[in-house]
């Protein structure tokens, strides 16, 4: 993991001097709400429909067990005894007063987090692959490339008021866990011909209003370029980029609006211009930070483990939570175990103090001492040992975070939608629940297999429902909540935006839609070796429809 | 507005100070010599000779959004551009700022003017900017007072004499030395 | 009928305007019949603003049914009596029932 060292340390506590000071003139009335605003959400914190919300910045989605520890610990002293993971790998407290919020930055000062630049028109959280470092697949570690661009982006004196919020996504693998292609920066790491690293490079993805997928400006761009090919693009954002509507003033929309390659060609020329200055990266100083991020030392192990097996064996519900929870690590005998936050018929992404702090534990003792958050909002123990996989499981059950479904129907992504959001036109929490309980028995969800529900609550797409095999985008209609189903969408290294079916439904009769595509699926697929995502592209809508609506 | 607001509106070098500079445009009578003027950008490129051929120092007034690549040619003649910030969420003027100094090497005093707020300033220093006109009293008041609590530590290289590389991060900065706040 | 709700500076609470300042509970809501007594509390809700007591005031539509003031819209309602699902309601139920 990156560590501080003393510049990070009193930039930091800098920072939290700065934001108390803001406050207290905000609650002296020196500073207003509208000159506020945008000075509290480069903070993280919001106003929401309730309460304030204060979203922490999880790097690229890494954590110590530590740092988990005082999450639980803010979760308890500070709000409701819970937080919200979130699929840009964060996590949101829905209830700190705003008062208390210079208090919490020092806390989590004090474990090396903060809160900065997770929201407003700025670069944001920069995220990652969350088996970075660990996956089978990959051709190299992408945090290191995330950290620096963490740094580079943190406060930047140029890029605080952009036009709109700028998202960086960092991957080091073919498989794409990262969704690189729905970012303002998408960056897969990879070797050319010669064999040095360097980044396929998209911009202009991203969901909302406008869904798009990203735009391939650079199939290699050499390591060393890195920070002045990034600053390149967001000079050219920031000076071109839209500002008399906020649904036209992303990145998305200057390329798709001044064309993809003359705003190509205004970035490269953008970039010749600074190439060979200050921010071309030294080798040793990548290498450098790579260290902080070398795996643990782990013991020599067979690649396979006798308990392990023996444990399979004897207990099905262990065996089905490997099945879908446990995935191959690259050093033999080891595992990458995924906690899912998706208990059947519970909220997607919450997780209790008690829950973070066992996670913690469990970590501390089994993972050395590493905790990842993904987008699809679950945690992943990174280093687990085969061995103790079956000892990992047990503590999770304790803990009432053993659910078995990652990457199944009722691993249901949701945004807080309208039970918290001032945005929502609907909520998208209970809609999960109830799908959740409906394909709750494992069984049946083994028998569908992989499939990914995204809900959102409104046309802002936070639950990224463009991106779901089945999504879901909750609107206002009549002062009634309706959802509309968008079919084959997906996040991936295949990416695709979903197509809207047809006609939305009402809250009765949602569950009952998800259930008949379902139904359509299994009845249609080849075998259930074929997905459903491929089964969509390969029959299209019109089966769907039918079933649906009755008419193709 | 406060007089002092209307009377010292520019602040610079640690204190405020009158504004000698006279807004023209092309309607307008040019005052006599050698009284220095402020000219809206797209006014000066129209008739650059107008303004060049007087003897008084030249100002130039950029919008935020506006292309200053065909001032470049002018850039020696400037004694000052006023760099708008129409509101203060409105960033593109820092991209601006840093192009002109770091990329077009313009030696001469950049403003901003407009809604310029206590919290933007650090950042606009880092730009490259060096006077503020401020009319945002509280803001007025916290210079005064040189109240304001900065990010010294720096993530980014900017070109800037007030700053020095940190440690073995070939992007990080350090204040040159610790100046007074703002 | 309008109520006028906003949430609380220092904390965030959601509150409503009562004929004497603000409460969390919107039993004590002070209902406005007609265009001028809505006018005129969302002045006084603005001078709040103004002196930094409360943020973003606005009316809300209501209705007064069996359990009381109640939001005619949803959103209003989820705001007035909190999440309908998760951690944040159970805790909601069990406030209420202490
Ligand atoms: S998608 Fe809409 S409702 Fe959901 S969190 Fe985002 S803004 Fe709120």
């Amino acid at each position: 993991m990156y560590r501080y060292d003393e510049f990070d340390e009193a930039f930091v506590r800098e920072r939290v001097a700065q934001f108390s000071d803001q406050v207290a003139r905000r609650l002296a009335g020196d500073l207003d709400e509208e000159q506020f605003k945008p000075l509290r959400l480069q903070n993280g914190v919001y106003l929401q429909l309730h309460a304030y919300m204060l979203r922490i910045a999880v790097p690229y989605g890494t954590l110590s067990s530590r740092q988990m520890r005082k999450l639980a610990f803010i979760a308890r002293n500070y709000d409701k005894g819970y937080g919200h993971f979130t699929t840009r790998q964060n996590l949101q407290f829905n209830w700190p007063a705003l008062k208390d919020v210079p208090e919490i930055l020092g806390h989590l000062a004090d474990v090396e987090m903060h809160a900065i630049q997770t929201s407003g028109n700025c670069i944001r959280n920069v995220t990652a692959d969350h088996f970075a470092g660990v996956a089978a697949d990959e051709v190299a570690d992408p945090r290191p490339y995330a950290e620096i661009l963490r740094q580079w982006s943190t406060i930047h004196p140029e890029f605080l008021f952009l036009p709109r919020k700028f998202k960086i996504a960092v991957t080091g693998a073919d498989a794409d866990r990262a969704a690189v292609r729905f970012h303002d920066i998408g960056l897969q790491v990879k070797r050319n011909e010669a064999g040095e690293l360097g980044f396929a490079v998209w911009i202009g993805g991203g969901m909302g209003r406008t869904p798009m997928v990203g735009y391939q400006i650079r199939d290699f761009l050499p390591e060393a370029d890195l920070l002045a090919y990034s600053e390149a693009i967001v000079r050219i954002y920031n000076l071109y980029g839209r500002r008399d509507n906020k649904y036209k003033a992303r990145l998305k929309i200057l390329i798709h609006e001044g064309g993809a390659e003359t705003i190509a060609a205004e970035i490269e020329q953008e970039f010749n211009e600074i190439r060979y200055g200050v921010l071309r990266l030294p080798d040793d100083e990548i290498r450098r930070i790579e260290t902080y991020f070398a795996a643990p030392d782990y013991p020599t192990r067979a690649s396979e483990s006798v308990p392990f097996k023996r444990a399979r064996l004897a207990d099905p519900a262990f065996d089905r939570w490997v099945g879908n929870n446990v995935s191959p690590h690259r050093a033999p005998g080891h595992a990458i175990v995924t906690v899912s936050l998706k208990p059947i018929g519970g909220v997607p992404g919450n997780a209790t103090a008690d829950q973070m702090d066992a996670v913690a534990d469990i970590a501390e003792r089994f993972s050395a001492d590493e905790i990842r958050v993904s987008h699809e909002q679950n945690l992943v123990l990174p280093h687990v040992a085969l061995e103790d996989v079956k000892a990992v499981y047990d503590a999770l059950a304790a803990a009432g975070l053993a659910t078995g479904n990652a990457g199944l129907v009722t691993d249901i992504i949701a945004c807080p939608g309208l039970d918290y959001c001032a945005l929502a036109t609907a909520r998208s929490i209970p809609v999960a629940e109830r799908i959740s309980e409906r394909f709750g028995n494992p069984e049946r969800q083994q028998e569908i297999g992989p499939l990914k529900i995204k809900i959102s609550g409104c046309i802002n797409a936070c639950g990224h429902h463009h991106a779901g095999h089945i999504g879901i985008l909750g609107l206002d209609r009549k002062g009634e909540e309706f959802y509309q189903i968008t079919l084959g969408g997906s996040g991936d290294e295949t990416a695709s935006i979903g197509e809207i079916v047809g006609r939305g439904f009402s809250t009765d009769e949602v569950v009952d839609a998800v259930q008949q595509i379902v139904d359509t699926y299994i009845v249609h697929r080849e075998s259930s070796e074929e997905s459903f995502l491929a089964a969509y592209r390969r029959l299209g809508p019109a089966p769907f429809k039918e079933a649906l609506y009755g008419t193709a | 507005m406060s007089d002092a607001q209307a009377q010292l509106p520019i602040w610079k070098d640690g204190s405020f100070g009158a504004d000698a500079w006279v807004a023209v445009s092309a309607e307008t009578e040019l005052p006599a010599d050698p009284a220095p003027i402020l000219v809206p950008l797209a006014e000066f490129l129209a008739e650059a000779g107008r303004y060049t051929a007087r003897d008084g120092d030249i100002g130039v007034l950029v919008g935020a959004g506006e292309d200053v690549h065909p001032l470049v040619p002018y850039l020696g003649d400037l004694r000052l551009i006023a760099l708008e910030f129409p509101k203060f969420a409105d960033g593109r003027n820092y991209s601006t700022a840093r192009l002109l100094r770091e990329r077009f090497g313009y030696a001469g005093e950049l403003r901003a003017t407009g809604d310029v707020l206590i919290d933007q300033i650090p950042l606009m220093r880092r730009c490259g900017i060096v006077s503020f006109a401020v009319k945002h009293e509280p803001t007025r008041r916290a210079l005064l007072a040189h109240h304001s609590v900065e990010v010294r530590h720096y993530y980014q290289p900017v070109q800037s004499d007030a700053e020095v590389p940190a440690g073995t991060r070939p992007w990080a900065r350090l204040p040159a030395a610790r100046l007074p706040a703002a | 009928m309008d109520i006028i709700t906003a949430n609380r500076l220092s904390d965030g609470a959601v509150v409503f305007l009562t004929a004497s300042g603000w409460s969390t509970r919107i039993a004590e809501a002070q209902a406005l019949e007609g265009k001028e007594s809505v006018a005129a509390a969302l002045a006084r809700a603005a001078a709040d603003a103004e002196a930094s007591i409360i943020v973003e005031p606005y009316p809300v539509d209501v209705e007064r049914r069996a359990q009381g003031l109640t939001p005619t819209k949803l959103r209003e309602r989820i705001r007035a009596q909190g999440p309908t699902v998760g951690h944040s309601k159970d805790l909601h139920l069990q406030v209420q029932a202490a």
